[in-house]
């Protein structure tokens, strides 16, 4: 069967297989299990009652469950087993092997960078835009035009900003920006920008910058949107400058936000992969977790070390997924 | 407010000026690559991007008529061949010429309209509209035309060469006309059944009473942030083992399970929101729950269902690990066009219009999607994340 007659019939299947299983259940149950007559009538409509509930979820939690609750101890468990030895339990041995390879540290190194520089950047240069866009006629069309990065996917903006890291030699006309504005600002020779150790890490964070700090503006803007006018006004009665008024006034308003924003795209770093895959795939020392965990996977073939690394990243996660799951549950209440 | 104090006129200027900085600096990048993708290489190659839309110098090597059949006999026992280099060198806008030359190591030697002399007796000229003259005796006019290499000014051109190559031509070895196809192919069912799923879920979350509830939508914020990476492996392995392998069927399941906790987490806090009274009243008219969220919630829901589903189109298009793990195989027929385009980056590097054409095509659809939907995006962002 063609991709595309598969497609077509795979949503006609999963959207009229969701249709069919939600109708057909309920009638099962109104009709069938706990029919809404005869002389246990009300026991019966409570009891259906009860059960509707599960019946709406069931698919949802099962897919929940199946494609992320079980992966997490599944992945648990192949750190601790050996698959070469017929899944013998060897403890902590993958962990320790992780722990000897240089290219694990060299990751972890490049990781805390990602998660110091990028977060404060995004997030700083998202309230820089939002509070520049916010108070022009045409702050709309620059908000659009800011934003737009998000859509685009991050191998595009790994094209993208390889052309404009883009090194030629010495006696050629250059053609990425970068070069070209390096000598003409007095650089002696075009440098590649992405195989210098260390500061390539910077090159590469600057594109996953590029894509968020929209994601900021957008949030951030609403946030400041949101603030009670007449502390502003107060503030000017008061005679601050602006700049009081926004670092004094505005941005401790808005604190909630900006950790929501910071978090958020904690979390996008940490699995950050696309971006490195297709710049330097790892070398030059621009290694990061989630490529040093698919090499292993799928390179090296080592889903002992792969896993361990997995769950690294988890690990790294987890403060955050406490601390969402705790903000929820107190909005619940 | 902005009539009121502190806004001085240097101020405004200061703030346009500085958001009109930063508004370029983030539509710089982009604008390179959809440049790019309408020069030729030659033409990318020998200038930066962003000096295509001015004239540029350009040396190129023309040659003139064939002698041995262009000659004519002149007085003296000469012979001459005169003709134009532009016009038979079929260049449709070659510009004015400034300099050129006959000696590949000094290629600007002459000015238009000087007369060079190339060895006893033979001399060639070029004028500024590309005629030349070139006499000499019977045996210097023969053989190969003479190599002349000219200077000219290049007025700006675009060519659509580049997507007609890599979106028709069917011989080509890029292969994204292919993967554009399978990543629609991707995208769409991946999008469209999670929705309905996440619909069913988000209302028992939201509008029916039962003993966990809390502790379920606490879960679901807590999946929100696991990291796929972790299910890579275990759901490959679950995929072999029950038969689907690698293909369609499993990058649309997985897709689903990933994108199910952020759509239902938007939908709940949507439909949470909607008023009360319109439920209670269906319920008194003795609805189901069935038929309220059918009738009723569904329908409301729309713009939050809309939101989702820019979100998961958006993800599942320009995703990439997921379908290198779970759809990609070694035929090559299923490839995605991310994985195309990281494909051409590693063997391709240099091509950059092949390069820049294949990205620009895969963030056109993203990019349409984008502006036309935007306001359901910026609201899915700003019920989803997490307060």
């Amino acid at each position: 069967m063609s991709p595309s007659l598969l497609a077509m019939a795979t949503i006609t299947a999963g959207v009229g297989g969701c249709v069919a299983y939600f109708y057909l259940s309920n009638l099962l149950l109104d009709r069938v299990i706990f029919p809404a007559r005869g002389p246990n009538a009300g026991r019966n409509i409570n009891r259906a009652a009860a059960l509707r509930p599960w019946l709406f979820l069931l698919p949802a939690l099962a897919a929940l469950a199946l494609y992320l609750a079980y992966p997490v101890f599944e992945t648990l468990r192949l750190s601790l087993v050996d698959r070469n030895n017929d899944d013998a339990f060897v403890g902590m041995a993958n962990y320790a092997q992780m722990l000897d390879d240089a290219k694990f540290w060299e990751a972890v190194r490049n990781n805390v960078l990602w998660l110091l520089i990028v977060p404060a950047a995004s997030t700083a240069l998202g309230l820089l835009a939002a509070q520049l866009t916010d108070r022009i006629g045409w702050g709309n069309i620059a908000k659009s035009l800011i934003f737009m990065p998000m859509a685009i996917s991050f191998v595009g903006a790994a094209v993208i900003f390889k052309l404009i890291y883009d090194a030629r030699p010495e006696d050629v006309t250059q053609i990425g920006v970068l070069n070209a504005l390096y000598l003409q600002f007095g650089g002696e020779a075009p440098i590649a920008w992405l195989t210098l150790p260390f500061w390539n890490n910077l090159f590469l964070m600057i594109v996953l910058i590029w894509i968020q700090t929209g994601f900021a503006m957008v949030i951030l803007s609403a946030a400041l949107r949101g603030i009670p006018e007449e502390t502003v006004e107060a503030a000017i009665v008061d005679g601050a400058s602006p700049f009081q008024i926004f670092f004094l006034i505005k941005v401790p308003q808005i604190t909630g936000t900006i950790v929501v924003v910071w978090t958020t795209i904690t979390i996008v770093v940490l699995k950050v992969f696309d971006i490195v895959f297709a710049m330097t795939n790892g070398q030059w020392e621009t290694q990061v977790l989630a490529n040093y965990m698919y090499d292993k996977f799928f390179r090296a073939g080592d889903w002992g070390v792969g896993s361990a690394s997995a769950m690294v990243i988890m690990l790294m996660v987890l403060p955050i997924l406490i601390w969402n799951v705790r903000n929820a549950r107190r909005e619940m209440r | 407010m902005d009539s009121i104090a502190g806004r001085k006129p240097a101020l405004v200027w200061a703030l346009h000026f500085s958001a009109l900085a930063l508004v370029l600096l983030w539509v710089f990048p982009t604008l390179g690559l959809l440049a790019s993708s309408f020069r030729t290489n030659d033409q990318i190659r020998s200038s930066g991007w962003w000096a295509a839309a001015f004239p540029a110098e350009q040396t190129q090597t023309l040659r003139t008529a064939d002698p041995d059949l262009a000659r004519v006999a002149a007085e003296g026992g000469l012979f001459v061949v005169e003709g134009n280099l532009f016009a038979e060198a079929d260049l449709s806008a070659p510009g004015d010429l400034l300099s050129w030359g006959v000696s590949s190591r000094d290629v600007d030697a002459y000015t238009p309209g000087t007369r060079a002399e190339l060895a006893e007796g033979e001399a060639i000229t070029v004028q500024t509209n590309g005629d030349y003259l070139w006499q000499g005796s019977a045996e210097q006019i023969s053989g190969r035309g003479q190599r002349v290499f000219v200077t000219v000014t290049v007025p700006p051109s675009f060519t659509l060469e580049n997507y007609r190559r890599v979106l028709l031509d069917p011989g080509n070895r890029e292969g994204m006309r292919q993967a554009f196809f399978n990543t629609l192919t991707v995208a769409i069912p991946a999008t469209v059944i999670p929705i309905l799923i996440a619909a069913f879920a988000a209302y028992a979350l939201a509008w029916m009473e039962f003993p966990g509830r809390a502790l379920l939508v606490a879960t679901i914020v807590g999946l929100l942030v696991v990291p796929l990476q972790l299910a890579l492996i275990p759901l490959l392995s679950l995929h072999n083992a029950i038969g689907i392998g690698k293909g369609y069927l499993g990058v649309w399941l997985a897709h689903t399970g990933f994108g199910l906790p952020l759509a239902i987490y938007l939908l709940r806090n949507y439909m949470v929101g909607l008023p009360r009274e319109i439920i209670e009243c269906a319920r008194v008219d003795g609805a189901t729950d069935f038929e309220i969220f059918t009738r009723i919630v569904l329908p409301l829901s729309f713009p939050a269902l809309a939101s989702f589903a820019v979100f998961q189109f958006l993800w599942t298009w320009n995703d990439l690990l997921v379908a290198m793990v779970f759809l990609i195989d070694s035929s090559g027929q299923t490839t995605v066009m991310t994985r195309q385009i990281v494909e051409l980056l590693g063997t391709r590097g240099g091509d950059w219009e092949i390069l820049a054409t294949s990205a620009f095509v895969s963030i056109a659809v993203p990019l349409v999607v984008f502006f036309t939907m935007q306001r359901f995006l910026v609201r899915g962002l700003l019920a989803g994340s997490v307060k």
